[in-house]
């Protein structure tokens, strides 16, 4: 028991908290029970919308989006390999989540900027780095979805 | 609510002044802006002081602890890149409520050669957490170049028109001796610029420096005594709007809405419409945004902002150009040191209202409206209406 717990504290964490990785990894947002707005946060003080501060329940959210718009980065902080390519993915509960998008050259994203919009993608996760206590750091980024 | 006017106005050259300090430039602002109304420090009741990178060292106090102690209330304000602007409207409010009648804005800002990029950051302060270019960008460069790419995927523009921006306020910078960058760009250039964040390039980018802008703000009892005869123009808008609920907001700012219900207010307080309005100073800290605002504001029809640069749309009547917007230079070209831009936008539109020296080769023929917009990203959004 005590060597689980252990085990677990040893494993990797997500950068976010709505990032969960168990039992799969999946993106984690709260509804709101009044207007039925979906935020993309694991607890919420009342609603953006309607200013609800009852009734919010967890919803787990779908690893499937399409891309609504994007703008390729090509300078930025120390350690970020440039160019690379931003988006804002809508997912099908409403909600929108901000991203990288892997698999699409930057460049060609450029130079052709309509394949992007309403691209059909999915979630991937991957360890983009070890925290101070040494657990590996796990990030999201979507990726054109398998036809 | 009683009539408030702007009596007095000053501001320093936008630019680099790494031996000065945030006061001392600040101060600098103040003490052109109390010459240019013809009052002194004595006489102003209270201070709203519009600063971001020192905004918890009361830069307010520290300005008059250089320019003159009298004791008056001082507000410090921080309102990202509308910080000037709220700032003036503070100063604005404390007269138009009938509390005071001569009033002070200053917006100062030293930025050295931070960048528009800030600071990263992460959960309990370790890097690893950071998300910035792992989540995606929430820098501005990304948040306004996606804003441009919105614009692209409703209504088909090009890349040209966000880059013809850009060709213009540098065109516009050259007959403005306040303008931290006075050098004209080809279109060429421009698209063949280093890229920032696509659309956007390296031109298409507002630059970071220093600079201070001030005004001293005036009832219309005071206006009697002091203005000495002078048209003064009145603040007939002052409206400071938040971000409102919107779909994708939470994500990717919306700077659109948030101008648009801006807009709407401040044509109604000034019972005005937009072809009222003889120059536009707004809020280009990208190419981009300055193209979807022509919209927001509505110089132009939605999804027409493509065939309104054609056209001639915000380029200054001299050059052939209709509907002028950012005559000044712009924050692409005059420089965006962000305190101090919002001040300085109104300080641009009063001088083509008076007929200012300071705007002589650049004057906007017959301006008898004008209006100063600004976005303060997290957000927030400003917009003053002046009429003489
Ligand atoms: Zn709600």
């Amino acid at each position: 028991m005590a060597e689980q717990a252990q085990a677990a504290d040893s494993g990797p964490r997500p950068i976010v908290p709505f990032l969960k990785l168990q039992p799969k990894p999946h993106l984690m947002g709260s509804k709101c029970g009044n207007c039925g707005l979906v935020l993309l946060d694991t607890s919420r003080v009342a609603c953006s919308r309607c200013g609800a501060t009852e009734g919010f329940k967890p919803l787990a959210l779908s690893d499937k989006g399409k891309v609504y718009v994007f703008s390729v980065v090509h300078q930025s902080f120390p350690g970020i390999k440039t160019p690379y390519i931003t988006a804002i993915v809508d997912l099908p509960e409403g909600v929108s989540v901000r991203s990288n998008i892997i698999g699409i050259d930057a460049e060609d994203a450029q130079k052709n900027p309509k394949q992007l919009f309403d691209l059909p993608v999915e979630m991937i996760t991957n360890v983009v780095a070890k925290d101070r206590e040494g657990h590996d750091v796990v990030a999201f980024a979507f990726k054109p979805s398998k036809k | 609510m009683q009539n408030v006017y702007v009596l007095g106005t000053g501001m320093i050259k936008f630019g680099r002044y790494p031996t000065k300090t945030v006061p001392e430039l600040g101060g600098e602002a103040a003490i052109l802006a109390l010459k240019d109304a013809g009052v002194g420090i004595k006489d102003v009741e209270m201070f709203a002081c519009g600063n971001l990178y020192q905004s918890n060292a009361m830069v307010g106090q520290r300005i008059l602890q250089q320019i003159g102690q009298t004791g008056i209330p001082v507000v410090n304000v921080s309102n990202a890149c509308a910080t000037g602007s709220t700032a003036f409207r503070e100063a604005f409010l404390a007269i138009a409520s009938g509390m005071y009648e001569v009033t002070m804005a200053v917006g100062v800002e030293q930025m050295g050669k931070a960048g528009l990029l800030g600071g990263g950051g992460g959960a309990g302060g370790d890097p690893a957490y950071a998300t910035e270019g792992r989540l995606g960008s929430g820098l501005m460069p990304a948040v306004f170049g996606q804003a441009g790419i919105e614009h692209m995927r409703k209504y088909g523009t090009k890349m040209e028109h966000f880059a013809k921006i850009s060709v213009k306020s540098h065109q516009h910078a050259t007959k403005n001796p306040f303008s931290q960058y006075r050098n004209e760009v080809t279109l060429d250039d421009v698209l063949n610029a280093r890229m920032i964040s696509y659309p956007n390039t390296l031109y298409m980018c507002c630059p970071t420096g220093d600079g201070a802008a001030a005004a001293i703000l005036v009832s219309e009892n005071k206006l009697k005594q002091l203005a000495g005869g002078r048209k003064r123009p009145r603040v007939a808008a002052a409206i400071l709007t938040s971000d409102p609920w919107t779909d994708r907001t939470a994500s990717l700012p919306d700077v659109s809405t948030l101008t648009r219900r801006a807009s709407k207010q401040a044509y109604a307080a000034a019972g005005l419409g937009p072809k009222d309005i003889a120059l536009t100073e707004l809020h280009d800290c990208f190419a981009t945004a300055e193209l979807v605002h022509y919209e927001n504001l509505g110089l132009c029809g939605d999804g027409e902002a493509g065939a309104f640069i054609d056209s001639g749309g915000g380029k200054h009547p001299g050059l052939g150009g209709h509907d002028p917007v950012n005559v000044s230079g712009g924050l692409l070209s005059k420089g965006h040191p962000l305190g101090a831009t919002g001040v300085a936008n109104i300080c641009e539109v009063v001088w083509h209202l008076t007929q200012d020296e300071r705007a002589k080769d650049r004057q906007v023929p017959n301006a008898k409206a004008g209006q100063a917009h600004v976005i303060g990203l997290g957000s927030a959004c400003t917009i003053h209406v002046l009429t003489i």
